[in-house]
C-alpha cells in the first residue's frame, strides 16, 4: 500500500478496498477546472441540484397521490390543503419543472454561445440532449397527473401526435392509452413511468459527468488547457462559486413558490378533467410552447409532427453541422450575431406558441419555424467558408497577464502625467 | 479430436454458436412481448358496452352529444338545407373525398365520434350558440379544423373528415351504437 493519502485511517481503511474517496477527491477537490469560468457555467450544477429537488419532493407527494381518474384531482386538492405542508411540497415541486428547464435552457445556450458540443466533447453534447428529451418526457406525464382540463387535453393532443405515423399510428395511439381514448390506464402508466424515468435521467447525467470530466469543462475563449498555469482546483474556487449561484438561485425560486406559485401554470387545469368538453384554448406548460409553435405552423400534421421531433433531432447532429474550429463565439463575429437572432427566433416561438393558430401569428409562426431550421442546416454549414474568425489567444492565461500587464502600463502613463 | 481447427469443427462451432443466439434472442423476444402487450387495451376494455339512443326527442336542426368508449359521439337532426348543402359538394375539392351518402344511413341523422381527426381535441358545433366554422357544420377551436354537414374536412390541419361510429337503426328513432 502506497503512502497514505488521507489523515483520517478509518477513511484510508475504506479507501483501499473502495477507492470512493479516492474518487471524489479526484473528482470534486483538486479536478483542474479552467480558471476563467463565467456565471453561465453556474448552470450545470443547479441543474443537477433542481433535479435532486424534484425526485425528493416527487418521492413525498406520491406518498399522498392517488392514481386513479376518480380520485387523482381530489387527491391533489388534499395535498394542497389537508397534508402537512403538501401545499409547500407540491408548489415547490410544480414550479421546480419550470425552473428545472429554465435553467437547463440557458445550460443549452450557454453550450451553444460557447462551443461546448465540438470535440472531443460531441458525445457529452448529445447525451445532454438525450436528458432534454427525458426532462420533456417526464414532465408531461408529470402534468398529467392532477387530471386537470389541461391535464387531459394535453395528455390527448400529444399522444394523439403518434397517430400521424403511418399504417401504424393508430394502433400505437391505442396501445399508448391502453384503450380507445385517454383514461384510467392512460393515467396509471404515466404515474408509473413519471416516477422512473428521473431515475433514468439520473444515470444519463451520471454518463453526462463521464464524458464532461473526460476532457474537462469549456471555457469562455474556448481553447484548450495547456497546463497547470491555466487550471485552478475545483474545490474551494468553483464550489464557493456554484453555491454563491445557488443561493441567487434558491431566492428567486422560493419567491415564485411562496409568491407566485401559479404564475407560470394554467388557471384551467384547476378544473376537474371532462373528456366531452375542450378547453378554447389548448396551450402546453411555457417550456414546451416553441415546439408547439413549429407542430402549428405546418399545414400538414404528420408534417408538423416531424419538424417538431426534428427541432430536438437537429440538435443531435449539431456538432457535425457546425464545421468552425474555433469554438468560442468571442472570436466568432457573424456566429454571435446569428446566435443572437436564434436566441430571439426560439423566444419568438415561445410567444407564437402561447397565440391562437389564425391569422398573422400563423404566417409568423411559419416563418420562425423556417428561421429556425435554416439556422442550424443553412447558416451554420456555411459559415466557415465565409466568416473571417479573430486571432485566438495564445493559451488562456495569456489574455489575464496581458489585460492585466495593459492595465498596469495605462497607470503607468497616468502616473507620468 | 486430433486436429480442433478442421473446417469440419469450425461449421459446427459456428453454427452451434449462431444457433445459441438465435434460440436466445426467440426466448427474450417471448419475454418481451408480454411486456409490451399488457399496454393494449384489456378485455374489459374492450368489452365496453354499445350505447343506444332515442332520436324521438331530437328536432330538426337540433344535435346530442353522448359517450361511447369514453369518446363523444355526434348525432345531428339535419335540416333540409343542411342535407342540400351536404349533397350538393362537389368531390373535387374534398381533401378526403366522400359523398354524404356514403357517410349516413338516414340522411336526416349524420352520426360522428366528435373528435377532432388532426390531435384529438372535441370540435365545438353542437350547441346553437357554439361557432360552427367556415361550412357550417364543426369546428376545432385547438387548430382551427372546419368540418362541412357532412362533417367532412374542409380547411385546416386535419387530414380525414370525422369518423362514422359503427351503428345501426333499430327502429326509425332508436339506433345503437358499436
Amino acid at each position: 500500500m502506497s503512502k497514505p493519502k488521507f489523515k483520517n485511517p478509518v477513511v484510508n481503511w475504506i479507501d483501499y478496498r473502495l477507492p470512493i474517496f479516492t474518487f471524489m477527491n479526484h473528482e470534486l477537490n483538486e479536478y483542474p477546472t479552467p480558471k476563467n469560468l463565467n456565471y453561465f457555467w453556474n448552470f450545470g450544477s443547479l441543474a443537477g441540484i433542481t433535479l435532486v429537488i424534484m425526485i425528493v419532493t416527487g418521492i413525498v407527494l406520491s406518498m399522498n397521490y392517488t392514481a386513479h381518474i376518480d380520485y387523482a384531482f381530489d387527491s391533489v386538492e388534499r395535498i394542497m390543503r389537508d397534508v402537512n405542508h403538501g401545499w409547500l411540497l407540491r408548489y415547490i415541486h410544480m414550479n421546480g419543472a419550470s425552473f428545472f428547464f429554465i435553467v437547463v435552457y440557458i445550460h443549452i445556450f450557454r453550450g451553444l454561445y460557447y462551443g461546448s458540443y465540438k470535440a472531443p466533447r460531441e458525445i457529452l453534447w448529445i447525451l445532454g440532449v438525450l436528458i432534454l428529451l427525458l426532462m420533456m418526457a417526464t414532465a408531461f406525464m408529470g402534468y398529467v397527473l392532477p387530471w386537470g382540463q389541461m391535464s387531459f387535453w394535453g395528455a390527448t393532443v400529444i399522444t394523439n401526435l403518434f397517430s400521424a405515423i403511418p399504417l401504424v399510428g393508430e394502433s400505437i395511439v391505442t396501445w399508448l392509452w391502453g384503450g380507445f381514448s385517454v383514461d384510467n390506464p392512460t393515467l396509471n402508466r404515466f404515474f408509473s413511468l413519471h416516477f422512473v424515468l428521473p431515475f433514468v435521467i439520473v444515470g444519463v447525467v451520471i454518463l453526462h459527468l463521464v464524458a464532461l470530466h473526460r476532457f474537462g469543462s469549456n471555457n469562455p475563449i474556448g481553447i484548450d488547457v495547456q497546463g497547470k498555469q491555466d487550471t485552478i482546483p475545483f474545490h474551494p474556487y468553483y464550489t464557493i462559486k456554484d453555491l454563491f449561484g445557488l443561493s441567487v438561485f434558491a431566492t428567486i425560486f422560493a419567491a415564485a413558490v411562496f409568491f407566485f406559485p401559479n404564475f407560470m401554470g394554467h388557471p384551467d387545469n384547476y378544473i376537474p378533467a371532462n373528456p366531452m368538453v375542450t378547453p378554447a384554448h389548448i396551450v402546453p406548460e411555457w417550456y414546451f410552447l416553441p415546439f408547439y409553435a413549429i407542430l402549428r405552423a405546418i399545414p400538414d400534421k404528420l408534417g408538423g409532427v416531424l419538424f417538431m421531433f426534428g427541432a430536438i433531432m437537429v440538435l443531435f447532429v449539431l456538432p457535425w453541422l457546425d464545421k468552425s474550429s474555433v469554438r468560442s463565439s468571442q472570436f466568432r463575429p457573424l456566429y454571435k450575431l446569428f446566435f443572437w437572432f436564434l436566441v430571439i427566433d426560439c423566444i419568438a416561438l415561445g410567444y407564437l406558441g402561447a397565440m391562437p393558430a389564425e391569422g398573422i401569428y400563423v404566417v409568423l409562426s411559419r416563418l420562425a419555424t423556417a428561421y429556425y431550421f435554416f439556422h442550424f442546416l443553412i447558416i451554420l454549414p456555411l459559415l466557415p467558408k465565409i466568416e473571417s474568425t479573430r486571432p485566438l489567444p495564445v493559451s488562456i492565461s495569456t489574455p489575464i497577464i496581458t489585460a492585466s500587464s495593459n492595465a498596469s502600463t495605462v497607470m503607468a502613463m497616468r502616473e507620468k502625467k | 479430436m486430433t486436429n480442433k481447427n478442421t473446417p469440419d469443427d469450425k461449421n459446427k462451432r459456428d453454427f452451434l454458436q449462431v444457433s445459441t443466439y438465435a434460440l436466445g434472442a426467440v426466448g427474450a423476444a417471448s419475454f418481451v412481448w408480454p411486456l409490451i402487450n399488457q399496454m393494449n387495451p384489456a378485455a374489459d376494455t374492450l368489452a365496453l358496452a354499445s350505447t343506444e339512443v332515442d332520436l324521438e326527442q331530437l328536432e330538426e336542426g337540433q344535435a346530442i352529444t353522448v359517450t361511447w368508449r369514453g369518446k363523444p359521439v355526434f348525432i345531428r337532426h339535419r335540416t333540409k338545407e343542411e342535407i342540400a348543402s351536404a349533397k350538393d359538394q362537389l368531390l373535387d375539392g374534398l381533401r378526403d373525398p366522400q359523398t354524404d351518402d356514403e357517410r349516413v344511413q338516414n340522411e336526416k341523422y349524420i352520426v360522428l365520434v366528435g373528435v377532432c381527426t388532426h390531435l384529438g381535441c372535441v370540435p365545438l358545433g353542437q350547441k346553437s350558440g357554439d361557432i360552427k366554422g367556415e361550412y357550417g357544420g364543426w369546428f376545432c377551436p385547438c387548430h382551427g379544423s372546419h368540418y362541412d354537414h357532412s362533417g367532412r374536412i374542409r380547411k385546416g390541419p386535419a387530414p380525414t373528415n370525422l369518423e362514422i361510429p359503427q351503428y345501426s337503426f333499430l327502429s326509425d328513432t332508436l339506433i345503437k351504437i358499436g
